[in-house]
């Protein structure tokens, strides 16, 4: 039999549990295509495929499923739907697959999570789905979710370490498929760096500690990937401020933000990114934001 | 929501004894005030929802009741209560559904509300039945008006029925209005036509069920004629939707539920066109997101059956002209297609 290659989008799932399914295939010897870092061209795509109100991180990651099209022979698209009742996921996350469904015609790999699937089951339907032996299913997955955790881990004592220093720190809390991207995020990044500010993000630390810690600022929060971020902000108590990014018209943002926005007594700088946005525009909000922290 | 406010009101007024203050009708000043204080990007109900609670409290409300939805419908009432205690408003917001998940006796049990034991369930379950009745008009309404010889006489009907509903006594006694009324409606004289024109309409519940929020499009719709099919009122939501679900899921255009009301939009949509319905209107309020995931399948499943579909995104900046541009034109297609 021929080799077979799968396309993982470098969109929304991707940066949740992307490391892990890099090990899991390689471990079982599957060629992978990833689809590069995010362009204009990608957006593009993304934006004629998909109706206007969509989010544009979804629009992002529809534009990565068309660019890997007809490239390979399976598109890997997860559907996550809640690991427990206060931690469910965005409505958009349930529609990754029916959605990739009705747009391409390539077939996809796909596994669910919801109250009686978790990633093990997802890793043992699509290694029943590829025909690898349930064995090997079973020591990739194992190992896979072992370096992956190691990864993260790593990044978390990074953080903390960081939080140390004592020079100006800005914590960005954004959801990590937003921050990490290559359009969204990295205008923003090169900013704060070059002005010497020391950047933490809300999604490097663990989910363990902050997921418990976002009841502090919202009492009834249930959604995983917005308390993780938000978790992040009685964490790092002696941060000098807080930059709120998210996309255009993100549905849990335009409320979780808000409340947060309402109960912090730190600077804060809310952006909001849509494909409209200018440079120029972006880069006075960020300096007036710096001068401001500089003062303080 | 609608005319909703009745059964709502009489349960509230029967179970509490505490004061029960009626919200306000939607004005634009409703809206006006809700969008003042709301974030940019969130969905319009957010808007309608805080305007009225801002006006209830002018009225003298000190407890909000709000409920919730499968999308960020449950998660309002933290962002609103928080907003309206910013304000300066003195109030606690209770949320009756929170991600999928009722409120327990044990929480309720906080809040300063005085529950009459007496009556309990009989007063649950006239509410009850008043819905469903209601729903049941509303279903005529909705295939009858359009042939109503004289114009306004089903709203006449419908209005002197919603008034002798909030007064009703028992059970026995709510049954024989409803049957009086019933016999009522189907007196109307109606000219029957030869050719009829059928539209199904879907969507965003809160859209869908609120006049204010969606231009009157039902009573529009009747006006030119055209039968109105709609599946989502309370009676679906509340007791319906959850035993319909599982049968949805082996329609073989979506494998997953797909949050709120997409899934069973999808599956409506099929129905309609199964069922020989000449055109398909969905509403939403803007940025639903659950509903936007549903557009493009929609959009398929219409495809398939060759049956037109009208998008509409309803928002507190949507001209009432353009609405009504959109709608003729696309009335008028449908005309065009039937010769």
């Amino acid at each position: 039999m021929d080799k077979v290659t799968v396309g993982i989008p470098r969109g929304i799932p991707y940066y949740y549990d992307g490391e892990f399914w890099k090990f899991f295939f390689q471990k079982c010897n599957i060629e992978v295509l990833n689809s590069p870092s995010t362009t204009q061209e990608i957006v593009d795509r993304g934006i004629s495929l998909a109706p206007d109100e969509m989010c544009l991180s979804m629009k992002i990651y529809l534009g990565h499923l068309d660019y890997l099209e007809g490239k390979c022979d399976y598109l890997f698209v997860p559907r996550i739907d809640r690991f427990d009742d206060a931690n469910q996921t965005c409505t958009n996350f349930l529609s990754f697959y029916d959605l990739a469904k009705t747009y391409f015609k390539t077939p996809i790999l796909n596994y669910n999570i919801d109250c009686h699937n978790d990633l093990l089951d997802g890793a043992l339907e699509i290694g029943s789905l590829l025909s690898i032996p349930r064995v090997s299913i079973l020591k990739a997955y194992d190992e896979a979710l072992e370096k992956a955790k190691e990864i993260k881990r790593v990044k978390n004592k990074k953080q903390l370490e960081l939080l140390k220093e004592k020079q100006k720190k800005v914590l960005i809390v954004s959801h990590a498929y937003n921050i990490h991207d290559a359009l969204i995020g990295s205008d923003l990044l090169k900013m704060l760096k070059e002005n010497g500010i020391i950047v933490l993000y809300s999604d490097y630390f663990l989910s363990e500690d902050t997921n418990p810690l976002a009841s502090k600022l919202s009492k009834k929060l249930y959604w995983k990937y917005s308390r993780d971020s938000i978790g992040a902000i009685p964490l790092c108590e002696d941060v000098n401020g807080i930059i709120f990014l998210s996309t255009f018209p993100c549905g849990l943002d335009s409320l979780v933000h808000e409340l947060v926005i309402r109960k912090i007594k730190k600077p804060y700088l809310n952006l909001v990114i849509d494909n409209l946005s200018s440079f120029t525009g972006l880069e006075t909000r960020v300096e007036s934001f710096v001068d401001l922290l500089e003062q303080s | 929501m609608g005319s909703y406010g009745v059964p709502i009101y009489y349960l509230l007024t029967h179970i509490l004894e505490n004061e029960v203050v009626k919200p306000p009708e939607i004005t634009s000043r409703t809206l006006e005030l809700g969008s003042k204080y709301s974030p940019d990007f969130v969905c319009t109900p957010f808007k309608y929802t805080l305007g009225t609670m801002i006006e209830s409290i002018e009225k003298g409300a000190n407890l909000l009741i709000q409920m919730g939805g499968g999308c960020r419908y449950g998660y309002y009432h933290e962002l609103q209560e928080q907003i309206l205690k910013d304000l300066g408003y003195s109030c606690t917001v209770l949320n009756l559904v929170s991600g999928g998940r009722k409120i327990s006796y044990k929480e309720l049990k906080k809040y300063p509300l005085k529950i009459k034991k007496r009556h309990f369930l009989k007063s649950i379950y006239i509410t009850k039945k008043m819905v469903y009745y209601m729903d049941k008009m509303d279903d005529y309404i909705r295939t009858h008006r359009c042939y109503e010889k004289k114009k306004g006489s089903f709203d006449k009907v419908r209005k002197e029925m919603l008034a002798s509903f909030a007064k009703v006594k028992g059970v026995r006694d709510l049954f024989k209005t409803y049957r009086k009324y019933k016999k009522k409606m189907e007196d109307i004289p109606l000219n029957q036509p030869e050719r009829r024109i059928r539209v199904g309409l879907i969507g965003e519940l809160y859209t869908l069920m609120e006049p204010a929020a969606n231009e009157e499009v039902e009573k529009l719709l009747n006006s030119y004629g055209f039968e109105v099919k709609r599946y989502t009122d309370v009676t679906y939501l509340l007791f319906e939707k959850k035993r319909k679900v599982r049968k949805y899921l082996k329609n073989f255009f979506v494998k997953y539920c797909m949050g709120a009301d997409a899934l069973d939009n999808i599956h409506h949509t099929k129905e309609l066109c199964e069922e020989g319905y000449d055109g398909i209107i969905h509403m939403k309020s803007s940025f639903c997101t659950p509903e936007i995931g549903a557009m493009p399948i929609i959009e398929k499943v219409a495809q398939e059956y060759q049956v037109p579909v009208l998008f509409f995104s309803m928002d507190m900046h949507t001209s009432e002209t353009g609405f009504l541009t959109r709608l003729e034109a696309f009335c008028d297609m449908l005309e065009m297609r039937k010769q």
